[in-house]
């Protein structure tokens, strides 16, 4: 049975867990000081080793990201961390930030000197204010208690509120002052990034994962989780949980385990389906409880194992409703640059709903198969890619519940069963 | 001329090898072997985007696949590279087909009505690629349409295909980021920024490559079905860029005009003035029959036999002088040359009605006519000199070859100027402030190299001792020298002789093998050897008596600073008025002979560069004669032999001349004139004439004129603070002859002096005032 492995989410629970010195007194920025103290290239040799892997969804090992800036080229270098978290159901940097933002900013320090950088940019997306004041007093903590201004200076950037900006090319457009849309690649950003210049964009969980790899070493890290996802990562479970919340625990384990772990589905129902990583991720069914839940165990089994968001559903989820509002999701969100995502959203917004009002027929279903063909792997980025996921994973897990909405005329679930206030009198 | 060394690759496209240089997109280099990826946001002139993803095309690199189809249009071609586009990959054409499918679910399907059906981009590769059923069957997203976003621009949102053409090309080409796109998602939409419309002097373009109709010209606008217009290759009459243009006429009336494809001129580009000024032709009162001034002094309709023998009894029985316009063809202009010394046998001609000099008449004959300097040598140039020369008003299509080059490789501008222009701003020139008329200094202190370029415009007349530095300059670093006038004509009268001191081809007047040559051709006994008078010269010798016939084609007498002494020189002499609309020049004519517009005959222009222009007539059955025509017509009545009844022989006989290979012409050294001393209301008067302005040829262009720059006065912050002005205050500019009321925008310009626009509305400083570069002139707060 895998256990828990608090790390980032050790002292979250203290009640002063954001402040700097609650930081300071279970050992932060000791860890900042010894990585200072070393040769950049033996940081990055030593990120490379734990085995890290970024955590904003597409598992790319961290070190090597690193190890691809340039090194003596006169350029300014940057860092910039993505705190753009929007994915439905992706809730991990968000707390994370909320109670220990001092651990951000220690990994921006060590990644900062590993990649020659003297400036970190960290995007945080707009909506989040409470989490932006926290964030900003934390680093002007920092920067009084000398761990910034050295050298290293760090600024946070809010966003206007766009699902895209978590793109990292449409991020490092919005952040230069213009519309958050992805750029061209190549040049890749470790080339021409933020202001043309070689950049490293990371996700928070990343950056906020270093400070304890270089206080305890790459061996440490390596022991947990499976051969080629290291380390521990953060669960984010949500839905139909008794307990929702934040879980740390090794890669690998599996969400029979966390279930277990957090006191199971909420109770007197049954899992219907889940997403493994966000709802851009293909959605999982019980037969999927015993996929380890690393980048290579999600993968073969059919999804990604993305910002690891749990969102739960149990069998009052009316599958066809929950797909449509992911589109929804997609369709507001397409930032309109490409074809297939901008116009091919914008027609499946409509397919579904006629669907789920008992409008569609059999015909459509295959129309909209066919229509999320025209747009997995022609669009210009990844948004359209993950806004068919849950389309076409539903429809091949559940295909008998669309026909159910065709032959029964509408949709055949009470949408208030699958409500938090069911049975309050509501 | 050295030739660069290109890598050179071959890849395979749908089984057939090609070989393309190193960095050639897929998409053009399946063009090469004549297979069309349909594409929409793709252009070969605007940097890779990717967005419309039309032109998926499988790929893969010695053997490793891409696992997606990729955008054709942003991979360069690399070794090894297997692509299998539409035509091969069942998966390419299956992504095509539905990315056609996704454009066209929004798209309203109101070809009949659009100015874009029948050529349409997105009508044709939909026919092409596309399927002929649409499966959709919900809710098109809807606009309000269209919306005015400049005064000859509209924009139809529903339609946009989103490609960013437009706004690439403004960004990129123009530098005029006017418009962008907005808002996202499937609303996502082309947009101006607030109270500030698309007012670039390239605008046409944008609505030229958009794909679909989504960006109308509202001249153009709902005129015309594609299909039903005529169209001739033409070029531009506008200015000496030299635009290869294309002119689509609808019953013998001409509806609209585009910019043509020359990658070695104007690339695929013109400016808005060369697109949309063409309604002169028919907008102003044209002449129809000639006209001869009876015993009561009244010019009454006559045949043409009887105008003829008018005008040839007229110029036989004086002394007689010719004066013939800057927007003259190349043969037309040499008709002149050829008129004045075979059936007038004088020098006096001289195709600059403007302000102009005897420097510049050396200048012209010493460095210019022949010269072969080219765009490919601004391409090249190490540092451009601007002299007297604002590109982007005067110019356009060099202002955006130097753009392209400043964009590309930081290409070093630097502008001897009074006031710092919009177009140098944008070109991130070196600014060298100089009070007007003291150019000369700032030129002879720059230090250039066998690369450079100066580029020297035909104000650079109106400082004396300022083409003697250029000369010197080009002398002692020997950049090359470029001479840009701003008429179309200008360039071909000068190599047609139409100028005092040299006759057809460069050779000198002076030169007596030089008569020669000429005078075998035209099988004349002798050519007149004294230098011709220039047009200031002309008039004062016709207001003194020495001259008592004018010759005059497509002159306006107010274009230079002498308007009184002009008029009244046209007032006293015997004038014969070859003119397609009534003129200062006909109404005091004694014999009016109407001519061909340029729609309705053949012939070239000479660009700045020397380059030939051809058009055909784009008119095909217009009755009116060209220049050339008539003159051989008058030469006959005289009794002298012109014998240029078409283009045709005139293009023939000019090739017969051949090239003078004997010596040029030396340049006397002129000095610059001190500068005056200015204090307190004075200032010293510099201007240029903006693209869109009150020109005869944008007559009847209210959309066009909509667009042009506000007219202002310029001064400096320390006089506007000494005067008391701020931006927006009305000044009054005053001289001996007149004012005008201007209002005051405070920016960077020499402290002495104040800028306006030469000929925009409210400000036509030749009429108003009577001078428009270097005279003091009074200015107070109105």
């Amino acid at each position: 049975m895998t256990k828990l492995t608090p790390v980032l989410s050790a002292h979250w629970d203290e009640k002063d867990s954001f402040t700097i010195e609650a930081y300071t007194r279970h050992g932060g920025y000791a860890a900042a000081k010894k990585a200072l103290a070393m040769d950049p290239d033996a940081v990055i040799q030593l990120v490379k080793d734990s085995g890290l892997r970024g955590r904003g969804g597409a598992g790319f090992p961290t070190g090597m990201k690193w190890g691809f800036i340039p090194q003596g080229d006169d350029k300014d270098h940057y860092l910039v961390v993505n705190a753009d978290e929007s994915e439905p159901g992706t809730c991990k940097d968000m707390p994370l930030l909320m109670a220990n933002p001092h651990v951000l900013i220690e990994g921006c320090i060590i990644a900062c000197h590993a990649i020659r950088a003297k400036h970190a940019f960290i995007y945080i997306r707009g909506e989040v204010t409470h989490i932006v004041r926290r964030l900003n007093q934390a680093i002007e903590d920092a920067y009084k208690a000398g761990h910034l201004g050295k050298g290293i200076d760090v600024v946070l950037h809010v966003g206007a509120g766009a699902y895209i900006c978590g793109e990292e090319t449409a991020l490092l457009d919005s952040l230069e002052g213009f519309r958050g849309q992805p750029r061209l690649r190549p040049p890749f950003p470790a080339i021409a990034g933020l202001y043309a210049r070689p950049t490293v964009v990371n996700n928070v969980e990343s950056i906020s994962s270093v400070p304890a790899i270089i206080a305890n070493g790459a061996e440490w890290y390596q022991a947990m989780g499976t051969e080629k996802s290291k380390g521990a990562t953060l669960y984010s479970l949500s839905g139909h949980v008794n307990n929702p919340g934040q879980f740390e625990a090794p890669l690998g384990i599996t969400l029979r385990e966390i279930l277990e772990l957090s006191g199971g589905i909420r109770t007197g129902h049954t899992l219907k389906f889940w997403t493994p990583g966000g709802s851009s991720t293909p959605i999982f069914t019980s037969e999927h409880l015993d996929v380890p839940l690393d980048y290579e165990g999600v993968s073969a089994a059919g999804s990604m194992l993305g910002t690891k968001a749990l969102q739960i559903f149990d069998e009052t989820t009316c599958v066809v409703r929950a797909v449509l509002r992911w589109t929804e999701f997609y369709k507001h969100e397409s930032c309109g640059k490409c074809t297939p995502c901008r116009e091919g959203t914008w027609w499946l917004v409509q397919l579904l709903r006629d669907l789920e009002d008992g409008k569609g027929t059999e015909a459509d279903l295959a129309k909209l198969l066919d229509l999320c063909d025209n747009i997995l792997g022609r669009s210009f980025c990844a948004l359209g890619d993950g806004a068919t996921s849950p389309i076409t994973s539903s429809i091949k897990y559940f295909r008998d519940e669309y026909i159910a909405h065709i032959t029964n005329g509408g949709c055949p679930f009470d949408p208030v069963a699958s409500t938090l206030f069911v049975g309050a009198g509501a | 001329m050295t030739t660069e060394v290109v890598d050179m690759i071959t890849v395979v496209i749908d089984g057939f090898e090609v070989n393309v240089p190193k960095g050639t997109l897929v998409i053009r280099a399946a063009e090469q072997l004549g297979i069309q990826i349909p594409r929409f946001c793709d252009h070969p002139l605007l940097d890779p985007v990717g967005a419309c993803r039309q032109c998926l095309v499988d790929i893969e690199i010695n053997g490793r696949a891409f696992p997606k189809p990729q955008a054709s249009c942003t991979i360069p071609v690399e070794p090894g590279m297997i692509v299998k586009t539409q035509l091969t990959s069942p998966v390419a054409e299956k992504a095509q087909r539905g990315v056609m499918e996704l454009l066209l679910i929004n798209h309203p399907l109101d070809c009949p009505v659009c100015d874009k059906g029948g050529e349409c981009p997105l009508q044709n590769q939909a026919m092409s690629n596309g399927q002929g059923e649409t499966r959709f069957e919900g809710v098109k997203r809807t606009f309000q349409k269209p919306i005015n976003i400049s005064s000859q621009v509209l924009l139809d949102r529903e339609r946009c295909v989103l490609c960013a053409r437009c706004t690439r090309f403004s960004e990129q080409i123009a530098s005029d980021p006017f418009i962008t796109l907005n808002e996202r998602g499937a609303l996502q939409q082309v947009g101006i920024y607030e109270n500030k419309p698309f007012e670039s002097y390239f605008s046409g373009n944008a609505v030229q490559i958009c794909p679909v109709g989504a960006l109308t010209g509202a001249s153009y606008r709902f005129r015309a079905r594609p299909f039903d217009l005529v169209s001739t290759p033409s070029a531009c009459e506008h200015c000496a860029s030299g635009c290869d243009m294309r002119t689509d006429v609808r019953r013998g009336k001409t509806l609209r005009r585009l910019a043509g494809d020359d990658a070695s001129v104007n690339e695929e580009w013109n400016c808005d003035k060369g697109r949309w000024a063409f309604k002169y032709v028919t907008a102003i009162d044209r002449l129809t029959t000639p006209l001869v001034r009876n015993a009561s002094g009244e010019l009454v309709a006559a045949s043409w036999p009887e105008a003829l023998a008018a005008a040839a009894k007229g110029l036989k029985s004086a002394k007689a002088a010719v004066l013939v316009g800057g927007r003259a063809t190349y043969e037309d202009a040499y008709g002149y040359s050829k008129f004045a010394r075979v059936a007038l046998g004088t020098n006096d001609i001289d195709f600059r009605s403007r302000l102009s000099s005897n420097e510049e008449r050396e200048f012209l004959a010493a460095h210019v006519v022949g010269s072969t300097t080219r765009y490919t040598d601004i391409d090249r140039a190490d540092h451009v000199l601007l002299v007297g020369f604002e590109p982007e008003e005067e110019s356009p299509i060099v202002f955006l070859r130097l753009n392209k080059q400043v964009r590309k490789r930081a290409l070093k501008v630097t502008a001897i100027a009074t006031k710092l222009s919009i177009g140098v701003e944008k070109l991130n020139g070196e600014f060298v402030k100089v009070a007007p008329g003291q150019e000369a200094a700032a030129i002879s202190s720059q230090s250039l190299t066998g690369k450079s370029v100066i580029l020297v415009g035909e104000r650079a007349a109106e400082s004396a001792g300022v083409l003697s530095a250029v000369a010197a300059l080009a002398n002692s670093s020997s950049a090359k020298i470029a001479w840009i006038p701003r008429r179309a004509g200008e360039r071909g009268a000068l190599e047609a002789g139409a100028i005092g001191n040299l006759l057809p081809g460069g050779r000198p007047v002076a030169d007596a093998a030089a008569r020669v040559d000429i005078a075998a051709v035209w099988g004349a006994d002798s050519l007149p050897t004294e230098n011709g008078k220039n047009s200031n010269e002309i008039y004062a010798a016709v207001n003194a008596g020495e001259i008592g016939a004018l010759l005059v084609g497509g002159v306006d007498p107010l274009d230079g600073d002498n308007s009184q002494s002009a008029l009244a020189a046209l007032e006293k002499a015997f004038v014969v008025s070859l003119e397609i609309a009534p003129s200062a020049v006909t109404q005091r004519a004694d014999v009016v002979l109407p001519v061909a517009a340029i729609t309705e005959k053949s012939g070239s222009f000479l660009n700045w560069e020397g380059r030939a222009r051809s058009f055909d007539a784009a008119v095909a059955d217009s009755l009116n004669r060209s220049d050339l025509r008539i003159l051989s017509m008058i030469a006959e009545e005289i009794g002298a032999s012109v014998n240029l009844a078409t283009v045709t022989s005139a293009i023939k006989e000019i090739a017969s001349l051949g090239k003078w290979d004997g010596a040029r012409v030396a340049m006397n050294k002129v000095s610059a004139t001190s500068q005056p001393a200015v204090s307190g209301d004075q200032f010293i008067l510099t201007s240029w004439r903006r693209l869109l302005d009150m020109g005869t040829l944008q007559k009847g262009e209210d959309n066009l004129a909509g667009t042009s720059r506000k007219t202002v006065a310029v001064i400096s912050p320390k006089r506007a603070q000494a005067l008391g002005v701020a931006d927006g205050d009305q000044l009054k500019i005053s001289t001996p002859l007149g004012y005008v009321n201007l209002s005051a925008l405070v920016e960077d310009i020499h402290d002495d002096a104040i800028w306006a626009p030469r000929n925009s509305r409210g400000s036509q400083l030749l009429i108003n005032l009577g001078v428009a570069h270097g005279a003091v002139v009074t200015v107070v707060k109105a």
